[in-house]
């Protein structure tokens, strides 16, 4: 008996490491998913691109329903109050997904695999350039505080592509962020 | 100078900004919304893959990476060549100078004149002086086919120059009194090199073409040692190009002399990356002029004229266009390149300076497109959110 047991349990437990290790790999993307979801987890990035909502018994908590799909379309903005002079310089939106300060409003990107409005069409060199970057695909605007993509874009080519495999996996929503303001929208305006 | 004003209390509000350094991740972020360099003596550490991927393989002096036969009377080597494309990058007023050495016996392939390839140890040098110089980028094509990016820093008393880290050097420099230089980055090269199909991006057949534009913003006179496309095929240096861009120069089809030089400079400014072969294709914005075969010279208006942004400013209306005919003040296209706004400005690197005669040219340019200059577009451009 033990002489079948053992080919069947060394069989198994083969099936299992390879079943454990698909499941670490995203089927699209390089990286390993857990390591992304246990660095996305700790690196805080629900902080800001999941909305936060008022928590049941307690103080406020990211809206898991919405994981890491940015700053909420029908939550229009009004304008930033002024910046103050002095120490005080930043203003968050309650959802902690619109910040206001020097360099403008930024609202947190949707991260989800949705192909219209998140990142679905982002390649893996995109997201690392970014990153390493700072810069919006790795050669456009600056990418805006408070994301510290100072931090971020330090991670090693493996660990940024586990966010980015982990990034793949989760669900898609559907959710257009409106594009960063400018501290003084007027100086957009030519004057010729 | 227009905009001064504001120019002023925008730098006023990053100097607030600036000012306020302690205030932890918020302002780390904002130094690299200032532009994402480091000085040499405060570098961060690197990710080591990160270094190892370009500029940690150039060599650790310029003197030697080839470009001089003798380093310390700065004269160039017989082997490097000397050109000027005849639409030139706008860095804020630089000087420039520009080199190509090619390894002896190899030649570029230019059988797709508008992604030449370039022959494995060929190595590109461009200098930047603001009075003085500041900086020589350089790029080498290596063993392996990928390339290295990487910039030297000139001492002030300029009798040599050094690699810059890998982050750059913010504010190396000023440009003019108040605007400062910054020596980019090596993402920031491959932001623009990386761009579209060639990395090689002032050396091609339309920047070399003999057929030069006479009224190209900031043209310069070439040298008379410099080679143009003629030369280089003549010395076999490019070969495959299609014979009719031998007899038939290229040139940038346009309807009217000002028209051919605003698009020009849009090709040469805004092209590199705004380029339908390349990775931002899907913004359905291609500003890049073709010269071969296919290439439809009317893709930069096609993707511009009446195509709707997703950008918004002040004074755009709801529906705001990349370029509205006969409506500069309207055009978002010219309002990016009319600021240095960091969030607004177009190039968004490689720039503090509105380029004014640019923006001259261009709004006059828009001004003087008629209304019905929407070329026939199937299907329309349109801009994905990515």
């Amino acid at each position: 008996m033990k002489k079948r047991i053992i080919p069947v349990t060394l069989g198994g437990a083969a099936v299992l490491i390879a079943a454990l290790t698909l499941a670490r790999v995203s089927a699209d993307a390089g990286g390993d998913v857990a390591r992304g979801k246990y660095l996305v987890t700790v690196a805080g990035c629900n902080d800001c691109h999941t909305p936060w909502k008022p928590g049941k018994n307690g103080p406020p908590e990211p809206d898991m329903t919405r994981l890491l799909s940015g700053h909420p379309e029908q939550l229009t903005m009004p304008p930033a109050p002024a910046s103050a002079e002095g120490p005080w310089m930043v203003t968050g939106a309650g959802t902690m997904t619109a910040w206001a300060g020097p360099w403008g409003v930024s609202f947190a990107a949707n991260l989800t695999p949705d192909a219209e409005t998140g990142m679905g069409k982002w390649t893996e060199k995109d997201f690392v350039d970014a990153m390493r970057s700072g810069r919006h695909m790795g050669r456009g605007r600056p990418i805006l505080p408070p994301m510290p993509v100072q931090n971020v874009g330090a991670m090693t080519d493996a660990d940024l592509r586990a966010v980015f495999a982990y990034l793949r996996s989760i669900p898609a929503i559907k959710n257009r962020v409106p594009e960063p303001r400018p501290p003084a929208l007027a100086d957009a305006k030519p004057a010729r | 100078m227009r905009g001064t004003g504001r120019e002023g209390l925008r730098r006023g509000a990053r100097r607030r900004f600036s000012a306020l350094a302690p205030a932890g991740a918020v302002l780390a972020a904002a130094l690299l919304l200032r532009g994402g360099a480091e000085s040499a003596a405060g570098a961060a550490p690197e990710p080591a893959a990160a270094v190892e991927r370009s500029a940690a393989r150039a060599p650790a002096r310029l003197a030697d990476t080839g470009l001089y036969a003798d380093a310390a009377a700065s004269r160039v080597a017989p082997d490097v060549l000397p050109y000027t494309p005849q639409y030139p990058l706008w860095s804020d007023g630089a000087s420039k100078r520009r080199w190509i050495r090619l390894p002896p016996g190899s030649a570029i392939d230019a059988s797709d004149p508008d992604a030449w390839v370039f022959p494995i140890g060929t190595r590109i040098w461009k200098e930047f002086s603001f009075g003085r110089r500041v900086e020589t980028r350089y790029m080498e094509r290596a063993a392996d086919g990928s390339w290295i990016f990487a910039a030297y820093a000139w001492t002030a008393d300029g009798s040599g120059a050094v690699l810059a880290p890998e982050r750059g050097i913010r504010a190396a420099a000023e440009s003019r009194p108040g605007i400062p230089h910054d020596i980019p980055s090596v993402y920031d090269c491959r932001a623009c090199h990386e761009g579209g199909p060639s990395p090689v991006l002032g050396f091609s057949a339309l920047q070399l073409s003999p057929d030069r534009d006479p009224l190209a913003a900031h043209a310069e006179r070439p040298g008379a040692n410099d080679v143009d496309l003629p030369a280089l095929v003549a010395r076999g240096l490019v070969r495959s190009l299609p014979e009719a861009l031998l007899h038939r120069p290229p040139r940038i089809a346009a309807p009217t002399p000002r028209a051919r030089a605003a698009l020009g400079y849009l090709h040469a400014n805004c092209g590199t990356c705004h380029d339908a072969r390349g990775p931002l294709a899907t913004l359905g914005l291609s500003l890049v002029q073709r010269v071969g075969p296919g290439g439809a010279p009317d893709v930069p208006l096609a993707t511009t004229v009446g195509v709707p942004s997703r950008f918004r400013h002040a004074g755009a209306g709801e529906a705001p266009v990349r370029i509205l005919p006969g409506q500069p003040a309207q055009s978002v296209l010219l309002a990016r390149m009319a600021s240095r706004d960091p969030l607004v400005q177009m190039p968004p690197l490689g720039t503090h300076a509105v380029d004014e005669a640019a923006v001259a040219l261009v709004s006059t340019f828009i001004r003087e497109l008629p209304p019905d200059a929407v070329p026939s577009r199937n299907p329309p451009p349109q801009e994905e959110a990515r």
